[in-house]
Protein backbone atom coordinates (compact mmCIF):
# COMPACT_ATOMS: atom_id res chain seq x y z
CA UNK A 1 0.00 0.00 0.00
CA UNK A 2 1.33 3.38 -0.46
CA UNK A 3 -0.28 6.73 1.00
CA UNK A 4 -0.34 10.11 -0.31
CA UNK A 5 3.09 11.48 -0.31
CA UNK A 6 1.66 15.16 0.59
CA UNK A 7 0.88 14.25 3.72
CA UNK A 8 2.36 13.43 7.03
CA UNK A 9 1.70 10.97 9.47
CA UNK A 10 1.92 9.54 12.97
CA UNK A 11 2.78 6.08 14.55
CA UNK A 12 -1.28 6.27 15.63
CA UNK A 13 -2.38 5.77 12.26
CA UNK A 14 -3.48 9.39 11.43
CA UNK A 15 -2.49 11.95 8.81
CA UNK A 16 -1.89 15.15 8.81
CA UNK A 17 -1.74 17.93 6.08
CA UNK A 18 -0.25 21.12 6.89
CA UNK A 19 -1.49 24.34 5.77
CA UNK A 20 0.46 27.31 6.76
CA UNK A 21 -0.24 27.59 10.78
CA UNK A 22 -3.43 24.96 9.95
CA UNK A 23 -3.21 20.96 10.27
CA UNK A 24 -5.78 19.03 9.15
CA UNK A 25 -6.33 15.53 10.85
CA UNK A 26 -7.68 12.51 9.97
CA UNK A 27 -7.23 8.61 10.13
CA UNK A 28 -5.46 6.34 7.54
CA UNK A 29 -6.86 3.93 4.82
CA UNK A 30 -4.83 1.23 6.88
CA UNK A 31 -6.37 2.42 9.79
CA UNK A 32 -10.00 2.75 8.34
CA UNK A 33 -9.62 -1.14 6.90
CA UNK A 34 -8.52 -2.73 10.14
CA UNK A 35 -11.19 -0.79 12.04
CA UNK A 36 -13.64 -2.12 9.39
CA UNK A 37 -17.20 -0.91 8.93
CA UNK A 38 -17.15 2.92 10.72
CA UNK A 39 -20.24 3.75 12.73
CA UNK A 40 -19.97 6.30 14.52
CA UNK A 41 -17.35 9.70 15.00
CA UNK A 42 -16.88 11.45 17.81
CA UNK A 43 -15.09 14.63 17.79
CA UNK A 44 -14.22 18.02 20.32
CA UNK A 45 -15.97 21.27 19.35
CA UNK A 46 -14.42 24.02 17.56
CA UNK A 47 -12.98 26.21 19.93
CA UNK A 48 -11.63 23.39 22.01
CA UNK A 49 -7.44 23.20 22.61
CA UNK A 50 -5.97 20.25 22.10
CA UNK A 51 -2.62 18.54 23.75
CA UNK A 52 -0.50 16.15 21.84
CA UNK A 53 -0.60 13.12 21.64
CA UNK A 54 -3.67 13.39 24.20
CA UNK A 55 -7.28 11.51 22.83
CA UNK A 56 -9.40 14.35 21.31
CA UNK A 57 -11.90 11.85 20.18
CA UNK A 58 -13.14 8.21 18.87
CA UNK A 59 -13.89 6.41 16.14
CA UNK A 60 -16.44 3.50 16.50
CA UNK A 61 -16.61 0.38 13.92
CA UNK A 62 -19.32 -2.39 14.37
CA UNK A 63 -16.87 -3.96 17.19
CA UNK A 64 -14.71 -1.79 18.02
CA UNK A 65 -13.49 1.67 19.86
CA UNK A 66 -10.61 3.31 19.21
CA UNK A 67 -8.98 6.24 20.01
CA UNK A 68 -8.25 9.25 18.33
CA UNK A 69 -4.40 10.83 19.51
CA UNK A 70 -4.12 14.74 18.56
CA UNK A 71 -0.64 14.87 16.38
CA UNK A 72 -0.25 18.40 17.23
CA UNK A 73 -1.40 20.56 19.64
CA UNK A 74 -3.60 23.95 19.07
CA UNK A 75 -7.20 25.11 18.66
CA UNK A 76 -10.08 23.17 16.92
CA UNK A 77 -11.03 25.97 14.39
CA UNK A 78 -13.18 23.37 12.42
CA UNK A 79 -14.87 19.87 12.87
CA UNK A 80 -16.24 17.68 9.85
CA UNK A 81 -19.99 17.99 10.56
CA UNK A 82 -20.83 15.51 7.82
CA UNK A 83 -19.40 12.72 10.02
CA UNK A 84 -21.87 13.12 12.42
CA UNK A 85 -24.57 11.18 9.80
CA UNK A 86 -22.05 9.75 7.23
CA UNK A 87 -19.42 7.77 9.18
CA UNK A 88 -18.70 5.64 6.23
CA UNK A 89 -16.97 8.37 4.61
CA UNK A 90 -13.79 7.97 6.70
CA UNK A 91 -13.96 4.61 5.08
CA UNK A 92 -14.96 5.36 1.51
CA UNK A 93 -12.37 8.56 1.29
CA UNK A 94 -10.41 8.77 4.22
CA UNK A 95 -7.73 11.41 2.49
CA UNK A 96 -10.55 13.50 1.75
CA UNK A 97 -14.11 13.78 2.95
CA UNK A 98 -13.25 11.39 5.91
CA UNK A 99 -11.31 14.19 7.40
CA UNK A 100 -11.95 14.92 11.11
CA UNK A 101 -10.67 18.27 12.87
CA UNK A 102 -8.84 21.22 11.58
CA UNK A 103 -6.17 22.51 14.45
CA UNK A 104 -4.55 26.11 14.86
CA UNK A 105 -0.82 24.43 15.00
CA UNK A 106 0.42 26.13 18.52
CA UNK A 107 3.77 24.55 18.28
CA UNK A 108 5.03 23.88 15.25
CA UNK A 109 7.70 22.02 16.55
CA UNK A 110 5.38 19.31 17.17
CA UNK A 111 5.28 19.27 13.30
CA UNK A 112 9.04 17.96 13.30
CA UNK A 113 7.66 14.71 15.15
CA UNK A 114 5.60 13.35 12.09
CA UNK A 115 6.24 10.90 9.93
CA UNK A 116 6.66 11.30 6.21
CA UNK A 117 5.27 9.19 3.51
CA UNK A 118 8.07 6.53 3.18
CA UNK A 119 8.51 6.42 6.86
CA UNK A 120 4.76 5.65 7.45
CA UNK A 121 4.94 2.79 4.50
CA UNK A 122 7.53 1.51 6.55
CA UNK A 123 5.32 0.99 9.30
CA UNK A 124 2.78 -0.39 7.76
CA UNK A 125 4.62 -2.89 5.85
CA UNK A 126 6.74 -3.71 9.03
CA UNK A 127 3.22 -4.31 11.25
CA UNK B 1 8.03 -28.96 27.12
CA UNK B 2 10.51 -25.79 27.06
CA UNK B 3 9.17 -22.94 28.77
CA UNK B 4 8.87 -21.34 25.45
CA UNK B 5 5.95 -23.70 24.01
CA UNK B 6 3.73 -23.62 27.45
CA UNK B 7 3.94 -20.17 26.69
CA UNK B 8 2.31 -20.42 22.85
CA UNK B 9 -1.20 -21.06 23.42
CA UNK B 10 -2.51 -23.73 20.78
CA UNK B 11 -5.04 -22.18 18.32
CA UNK B 12 -7.02 -24.88 16.49
CA UNK B 13 -8.23 -24.75 12.87
CA UNK B 14 -11.45 -25.67 11.71
CA UNK B 15 -11.26 -27.86 8.58
CA UNK B 16 -12.49 -24.69 6.56
CA UNK B 17 -9.03 -22.73 7.40
CA UNK B 18 -7.73 -22.69 4.00
CA UNK B 19 -11.29 -21.88 2.19
CA UNK B 20 -11.33 -18.50 4.78
CA UNK B 21 -7.51 -18.00 3.66
CA UNK B 22 -8.96 -18.19 0.23
CA UNK B 23 -11.37 -15.78 0.63
CA UNK B 24 -9.34 -13.31 2.05
CA UNK B 25 -10.87 -13.34 5.65
CA UNK B 26 -9.61 -11.48 8.52
CA UNK B 27 -8.75 -14.02 10.87
CA UNK B 28 -9.26 -14.17 14.69
CA UNK B 29 -8.60 -16.26 17.88
CA UNK B 30 -12.01 -16.51 18.99
CA UNK B 31 -12.13 -19.11 22.07
CA UNK B 32 -9.03 -21.33 21.32
CA UNK B 33 -9.88 -21.81 17.48
CA UNK B 34 -8.54 -19.19 14.25
CA UNK B 35 -12.13 -17.92 13.42
CA UNK B 36 -12.80 -15.49 10.82
CA UNK B 37 -14.44 -12.48 11.83
CA UNK B 38 -15.56 -10.81 8.80
CA UNK B 39 -15.01 -11.61 4.73
CA UNK B 40 -15.81 -8.49 3.32
CA UNK B 41 -17.52 -6.51 5.48
CA UNK B 42 -19.62 -6.82 8.44
CA UNK B 43 -22.90 -4.61 7.80
CA UNK B 44 -22.45 -5.99 4.19
CA UNK B 45 -22.04 -9.74 5.43
CA UNK B 46 -25.40 -8.65 8.00
CA UNK B 47 -27.57 -7.17 5.51
CA UNK B 48 -27.31 -10.22 3.58
CA UNK B 49 -28.35 -12.53 5.78
CA UNK B 50 -31.35 -10.04 6.47
CA UNK B 51 -32.07 -9.52 3.13
CA UNK B 52 -30.89 -12.27 1.05
CA UNK B 53 -28.59 -15.75 2.35
CA UNK B 54 -25.32 -16.19 4.59
CA UNK B 55 -23.06 -18.95 4.68
CA UNK B 56 -21.37 -19.58 8.49
CA UNK B 57 -18.59 -21.48 9.71
CA UNK B 58 -19.28 -22.77 12.87
CA UNK B 59 -16.89 -25.64 13.36
CA UNK B 60 -15.60 -24.43 16.75
CA UNK B 61 -18.54 -25.78 18.57
CA UNK B 62 -19.16 -28.25 20.79
CA UNK B 63 -21.04 -31.54 19.47
CA UNK B 64 -21.44 -34.08 22.29
CA UNK B 65 -22.94 -37.35 22.09
CA UNK B 66 -25.23 -38.98 24.73
CA UNK B 67 -26.54 -42.49 24.18
CA UNK B 68 -27.74 -45.33 25.72
CA UNK B 69 -31.41 -46.37 27.26
CA UNK B 70 -31.17 -44.03 29.96
CA UNK B 71 -29.74 -41.12 27.82
CA UNK B 72 -32.83 -38.75 28.15
CA UNK B 73 -32.83 -39.37 32.31
CA UNK B 74 -29.46 -38.85 32.57
CA UNK B 75 -29.91 -35.97 30.59
CA UNK B 76 -32.01 -34.68 32.59
CA UNK B 77 -30.16 -34.42 36.01
CA UNK B 78 -27.61 -32.68 34.27
CA UNK B 79 -29.44 -30.00 32.73
CA UNK B 80 -32.00 -27.32 33.26
CA UNK B 81 -34.29 -28.65 30.38
CA UNK B 82 -36.41 -32.03 30.61
CA UNK B 83 -34.54 -33.73 27.37
CA UNK B 84 -37.25 -36.88 27.68
CA UNK B 85 -39.79 -34.37 26.38
CA UNK B 86 -38.30 -34.07 22.94
CA UNK B 87 -39.47 -36.45 20.40
CA UNK B 88 -37.25 -37.99 18.30
CA UNK B 89 -36.42 -35.27 15.63
CA UNK B 90 -37.19 -32.20 17.69
CA UNK B 91 -33.91 -29.89 19.76
CA UNK B 92 -34.58 -27.17 22.39
CA UNK B 93 -32.89 -24.44 24.11
CA UNK B 94 -31.17 -25.54 27.49
CA UNK B 95 -28.80 -24.80 29.91
CA UNK B 96 -26.62 -26.40 31.96
CA UNK B 97 -25.87 -24.85 35.55
CA UNK B 98 -23.41 -24.80 38.40
CA UNK B 99 -24.90 -26.17 42.00
CA UNK B 100 -25.52 -22.81 42.65
CA UNK B 101 -27.31 -22.10 39.77
CA UNK B 102 -25.04 -20.16 37.89
CA UNK B 103 -24.91 -21.17 34.09
CA UNK B 104 -21.89 -22.86 32.97
CA UNK B 105 -22.99 -22.79 29.30
CA UNK B 106 -26.00 -22.23 27.58
CA UNK B 107 -27.32 -25.79 25.18
CA UNK B 108 -28.80 -26.37 21.84
CA UNK B 109 -29.84 -30.36 22.39
CA UNK B 110 -31.10 -32.18 19.61
CA UNK B 111 -33.27 -36.04 19.72
CA UNK B 112 -31.56 -37.96 17.22
CA UNK B 113 -33.35 -41.56 18.05
CA UNK B 114 -35.37 -42.65 21.15
CA UNK B 115 -32.03 -43.51 23.05
CA UNK B 116 -29.65 -40.79 21.52
CA UNK B 117 -29.12 -37.26 22.02
CA UNK B 118 -26.82 -34.37 20.55
CA UNK B 119 -25.57 -32.10 23.08
CA UNK B 120 -24.07 -28.86 21.61
CA UNK B 121 -22.20 -26.42 23.60
CA UNK B 122 -20.54 -23.00 22.49
CA UNK B 123 -16.85 -23.30 21.91
CA UNK B 124 -15.13 -21.76 24.89
CA UNK B 125 -17.54 -23.86 27.07
CA UNK B 126 -17.08 -27.58 25.38
CA UNK B 127 -14.62 -28.82 27.84
CA UNK B 128 -16.40 -27.33 30.72
CA UNK B 129 -19.53 -29.18 29.33
CA UNK B 130 -17.44 -32.23 28.57
CA UNK B 131 -16.44 -32.63 31.84
CA UNK B 132 -19.60 -31.54 33.98
CA UNK B 133 -21.72 -34.34 32.14
CA UNK B 134 -19.18 -37.02 32.03
CA UNK B 135 -19.18 -36.36 35.91
CA UNK B 136 -22.96 -35.86 36.00
CA UNK B 137 -23.80 -38.99 33.65
CA UNK B 138 -21.15 -41.40 35.39
CA UNK B 139 -23.19 -43.87 37.18
CA UNK B 140 -26.41 -44.10 34.47
CA UNK B 141 -25.33 -46.22 31.89
CA UNK B 142 -25.78 -43.47 29.41
CA UNK B 143 -22.62 -42.80 27.51
CA UNK B 144 -21.12 -39.37 26.82
CA UNK B 145 -19.08 -39.05 23.19
CA UNK B 146 -17.36 -35.74 22.74
CA UNK B 147 -17.40 -35.61 19.15
CA UNK B 148 -16.48 -31.86 18.79
CA UNK B 149 -13.04 -32.28 17.08
CA UNK B 150 -14.39 -34.55 14.71
CA UNK B 151 -17.31 -32.75 13.90
CA UNK B 152 -17.47 -29.46 11.33
CA UNK B 153 -20.43 -27.03 11.07
CA UNK B 154 -21.64 -25.12 8.32
CA UNK B 155 -24.75 -22.71 8.90
CA UNK B 156 -27.16 -21.55 5.63
CA UNK B 157 -29.06 -18.47 7.42
CA UNK B 158 -31.85 -16.29 6.29
CA UNK B 159 -34.46 -16.06 3.99
CA UNK B 160 -33.32 -17.57 1.04
CA UNK B 161 -31.98 -20.58 2.74
CA UNK B 162 -34.48 -22.83 1.70
CA UNK B 163 -33.54 -22.28 -1.78
CA UNK B 164 -29.94 -22.51 -1.08
CA UNK B 165 -30.32 -25.86 0.99
CA UNK B 166 -33.11 -27.44 -0.94
CA UNK B 167 -31.18 -28.84 -4.44
CA UNK B 168 -28.43 -30.16 -2.55
CA UNK B 169 -30.25 -32.44 0.31
CA UNK B 170 -32.73 -35.78 0.63
CA UNK B 171 -33.72 -34.06 3.69
CA UNK B 172 -37.38 -32.71 2.94
CA UNK B 173 -36.96 -29.10 4.01
CA UNK B 174 -40.47 -28.34 4.14
CA UNK B 175 -41.80 -30.48 6.51
CA UNK B 176 -38.75 -29.72 8.82
CA UNK B 177 -39.87 -27.31 11.23
CA UNK B 178 -38.04 -25.05 13.61
CA UNK B 179 -35.82 -26.50 15.96
CA UNK B 180 -36.34 -30.08 14.12
CA UNK B 181 -33.75 -32.20 13.04
CA UNK B 182 -33.22 -35.31 9.94
CA UNK B 183 -30.23 -37.00 9.19
CA UNK B 184 -29.40 -37.05 5.33
CA UNK B 185 -27.32 -36.15 2.84
CA UNK B 186 -25.87 -32.80 1.87
CA UNK B 187 -23.86 -33.24 -1.56
CA UNK B 188 -24.44 -36.54 -1.16
CA UNK B 189 -22.44 -36.85 2.28
CA UNK B 190 -24.31 -37.52 5.60
CA UNK B 191 -25.18 -34.94 8.10
CA UNK B 192 -27.21 -33.70 10.16
CA UNK B 193 -29.63 -30.79 9.14
CA UNK B 194 -31.02 -28.83 12.46
CA UNK B 195 -33.64 -26.13 11.12
CA UNK B 196 -31.83 -23.76 14.43
CA UNK B 197 -29.62 -21.05 14.24
CA UNK B 198 -28.40 -17.84 15.98
CA UNK B 199 -29.54 -14.87 13.82
CA UNK B 200 -33.18 -14.31 13.74
CA UNK B 201 -33.99 -15.23 10.49
CA UNK B 202 -34.59 -19.17 9.08
CA UNK B 203 -31.88 -21.34 8.91
CA UNK B 204 -30.14 -24.91 9.09
CA UNK B 205 -27.12 -25.93 10.70
CA UNK B 206 -25.35 -28.69 8.97
CA UNK B 207 -23.35 -31.21 11.08
CA UNK B 208 -20.59 -32.83 8.55
CA UNK B 209 -17.87 -35.44 9.80
CA UNK B 210 -14.87 -33.13 9.67
CA UNK B 211 -13.18 -35.03 6.71
CA UNK B 212 -15.85 -34.17 4.55
CA UNK B 213 -17.07 -30.55 5.94
CA UNK B 214 -14.93 -28.98 2.95
CA UNK B 215 -17.08 -30.57 0.16
CA UNK B 216 -20.44 -29.33 2.00
CA UNK B 217 -19.07 -25.86 2.32
CA UNK B 218 -17.78 -25.71 -0.97
CA UNK B 219 -21.35 -26.85 -2.84
CA UNK B 220 -23.41 -24.31 -0.13
CA UNK B 221 -20.79 -21.31 -1.14
CA UNK B 222 -21.94 -21.91 -4.49
CA UNK B 223 -25.50 -22.11 -3.83
CA UNK B 224 -25.15 -19.39 -1.88
CA UNK B 225 -23.26 -17.27 -4.22
CA UNK B 226 -26.12 -17.81 -6.83
CA UNK B 227 -28.36 -15.92 -4.67
CA UNK B 228 -26.20 -13.00 -3.87
CA UNK B 229 -25.25 -14.16 -0.55
CA UNK B 230 -22.21 -13.73 1.32
CA UNK B 231 -19.79 -15.85 3.85
CA UNK B 232 -20.05 -14.22 7.15
CA UNK B 233 -18.27 -13.55 10.05
CA UNK B 234 -18.20 -13.83 13.54
CA UNK B 235 -18.51 -9.92 13.43
CA UNK B 236 -21.90 -10.00 11.58
CA UNK B 237 -23.15 -13.13 13.74
CA UNK B 238 -22.71 -10.84 16.82
CA UNK B 239 -24.67 -8.05 15.37
CA UNK B 240 -27.41 -10.72 13.89
CA UNK B 241 -28.02 -12.37 17.01
CA UNK B 242 -27.79 -9.35 19.15
CA UNK B 243 -30.61 -8.03 16.77
CA UNK B 244 -32.20 -10.76 17.72
CA UNK B 245 -32.22 -10.66 21.52
CA UNK B 246 -30.28 -13.47 22.32
CA UNK B 247 -27.88 -14.08 24.64
CA UNK B 248 -24.13 -14.78 24.26
CA UNK B 249 -21.89 -16.52 26.79
CA UNK B 250 -19.33 -14.23 28.50
CA UNK B 251 -21.20 -11.36 27.62
CA UNK B 252 -25.46 -11.75 29.15
CA UNK B 253 -24.78 -15.68 30.78
CA UNK B 254 -21.92 -16.17 32.65
CA UNK B 255 -21.40 -18.47 35.87
CA UNK B 256 -22.24 -15.55 38.40
CA UNK B 257 -25.54 -15.49 36.32
CA UNK B 258 -29.11 -17.48 36.73
CA UNK B 259 -31.38 -18.80 33.69
CA UNK B 260 -34.18 -16.29 35.45
CA UNK B 261 -32.09 -12.96 35.51
CA UNK B 262 -31.46 -13.66 32.21
CA UNK B 263 -35.38 -13.74 31.18
CA UNK B 264 -34.76 -17.41 30.35
CA UNK B 265 -36.87 -18.82 32.73
CA UNK B 266 -38.69 -21.26 30.92
CA UNK B 267 -35.95 -23.03 30.03
CA UNK B 268 -35.93 -24.60 33.56
CA UNK B 269 -38.08 -27.39 34.09
CA UNK B 270 -38.46 -26.82 38.08
CA UNK B 271 -41.04 -29.45 38.13
CA UNK B 272 -39.61 -32.52 35.49
CA UNK B 273 -39.48 -35.61 37.59
CA UNK B 274 -35.94 -36.78 39.47
CA UNK B 275 -33.53 -33.76 40.46
CA UNK B 276 -30.96 -31.98 38.78
CA UNK B 277 -28.09 -30.37 39.25
CA UNK B 278 -28.73 -26.56 40.82
CA UNK B 279 -32.25 -27.31 41.03
CA UNK B 280 -32.01 -26.10 44.72
CA UNK B 281 -30.54 -22.93 44.05
CA UNK B 282 -32.64 -22.17 40.98
CA UNK B 283 -36.22 -22.84 42.94
CA UNK B 284 -35.04 -20.14 45.45
CA UNK B 285 -34.25 -17.69 42.89
CA UNK B 286 -37.79 -18.52 40.70
CA UNK B 287 -39.72 -17.78 44.64
CA UNK B 288 -38.14 -14.84 45.17
CA UNK B 289 -37.35 -13.60 41.76
CA UNK B 290 -33.93 -12.61 40.45
CA UNK B 291 -32.37 -9.40 42.10
CA UNK B 292 -31.44 -8.34 38.37
CA UNK B 293 -33.09 -8.23 34.75
CA UNK B 294 -31.87 -8.33 31.31
CA UNK B 295 -33.58 -5.77 29.52
CA UNK B 296 -33.25 -4.08 25.71
CA UNK B 297 -31.57 -0.61 25.22
CA UNK B 298 -31.74 2.16 22.58
CA UNK B 299 -29.52 4.81 23.14
CA UNK B 300 -31.44 8.02 22.17
CA UNK B 301 -28.28 10.46 22.69
CA UNK B 302 -24.88 10.29 20.32
CA UNK B 303 -23.10 7.35 21.57
CA UNK B 304 -22.68 3.73 20.98
CA UNK B 305 -22.99 1.64 24.49
CA UNK B 306 -20.32 -0.97 24.62
CA UNK B 307 -19.51 -4.39 27.05
CA UNK B 308 -19.23 -3.02 30.61
CA UNK B 309 -20.49 0.33 30.33
CA UNK B 310 -22.39 1.65 33.82
CA UNK B 311 -26.32 2.25 33.19
CA UNK B 312 -28.19 4.50 35.50
CA UNK B 313 -31.66 5.52 36.97
CA UNK B 314 -31.04 9.08 37.45
CA UNK B 315 -27.89 9.13 39.61
CA UNK B 316 -28.39 5.82 41.13
CA UNK B 317 -26.08 3.23 39.49
CA UNK B 318 -28.66 0.22 38.48
CA UNK B 319 -26.41 -2.44 36.04
CA UNK B 320 -24.10 -2.71 33.57
CA UNK B 321 -24.45 -3.31 29.91
CA UNK B 322 -23.32 -6.57 28.64
CA UNK B 323 -23.53 -6.20 24.77
CA UNK B 324 -24.01 -3.59 22.51
CA UNK B 325 -23.11 -2.03 18.66
CA UNK B 326 -24.87 -0.02 16.13
CA UNK B 327 -27.82 -1.90 15.18
CA UNK B 328 -27.02 -2.50 11.22
CA UNK B 329 -30.64 -2.93 10.81
CA UNK B 330 -32.48 -0.60 12.70
CA UNK B 331 -29.78 2.12 12.12
CA UNK B 332 -29.68 3.84 15.80
CA UNK B 333 -27.66 1.91 18.91
CA UNK B 334 -28.31 -1.06 20.62
CA UNK B 335 -27.74 -2.66 23.95
CA UNK B 336 -28.68 -5.12 26.13
CA UNK B 337 -27.77 -4.76 29.88
CA UNK B 338 -28.58 -6.05 33.16
CA UNK B 339 -30.47 -3.60 35.37
CA UNK B 340 -32.64 -3.69 38.76
CA UNK B 341 -35.79 -5.29 38.06
CA UNK B 342 -37.71 -2.24 38.91
CA UNK B 343 -35.74 -0.36 36.38
CA UNK B 344 -36.34 -2.92 33.48
CA UNK B 345 -40.11 -2.13 32.54
CA UNK B 346 -40.07 -0.63 28.42
CA UNK B 347 -40.16 2.93 28.09
CA UNK B 348 -38.06 3.19 31.08
CA UNK B 349 -35.23 6.29 30.68
CA UNK B 350 -31.85 5.35 31.88
CA UNK B 351 -28.41 6.67 30.67
CA UNK B 352 -25.19 4.45 30.00
CA UNK B 353 -21.90 6.01 30.86
CA UNK B 354 -20.47 6.44 27.47
CA UNK B 355 -16.75 7.76 28.69
CA UNK B 356 -17.12 10.97 30.06
CA UNK B 357 -21.33 11.43 29.16
CA UNK B 358 -24.25 9.98 30.23
CA UNK B 359 -26.15 9.47 27.34
CA UNK B 360 -29.84 8.67 27.23
CA UNK B 361 -31.79 5.53 26.41
CA UNK B 362 -35.07 3.66 26.51
CA UNK B 363 -35.72 0.18 27.70
CA UNK B 364 -37.28 -1.49 24.88
CA UNK B 365 -38.35 -4.96 24.50
CA UNK B 366 -36.24 -7.80 23.19
CA UNK B 367 -35.94 -8.79 20.36
CA UNK B 368 -34.93 -5.56 18.60
CA UNK B 369 -35.76 -7.24 15.28
CA UNK B 370 -38.14 -9.59 14.26
CA UNK B 371 -38.25 -11.70 10.98
CA UNK B 372 -41.35 -10.89 9.08
CA UNK B 373 -42.82 -14.06 7.54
Amino acid sequence: MSVPTDLRYTRDHEWVRIDGDEATVGITQYAADQLGDIVFVELPDAGRTLETAKSFGVVESVKAVSDLFAPVGGEVVATNDALSSGPELVNSDPYGEGWMVRIRVEEAADLNDLLDAEAYDALVAAG
Amino acid sequence: MTDEEAATPVVQKTPLASRHDSLGARMIDFAGWLMPVQYSSILEEHRAVRERVGLFDLSHMGELSVEGVTAGDALAAAVVSNPPDLAVGRAHYSMICAPDGGILDDLIIYRLAPDRFMVVANAGNAVVVSDALAERLTGSRAVLDDQSLATGLVAVQGPRSVDVLGPHTDVDLASLRYYGVAEGRVAGIPVLVGRTGYTGEDGFEVFVAKERTAEVWDTLLAAVDSFDGLPVGLGARDTLRLEAGMPLYGNELDRTTTPYDAGLGRTVKLGKPGGFVGRAALEKVNAEGPKRRLVGLVVEGRGIARHGYSVYAGQRKTGVVTSGTQSPTLGVPIAMAYVAPADGEPDTRLDIEIRDARVPARVVPLPFYRRSS
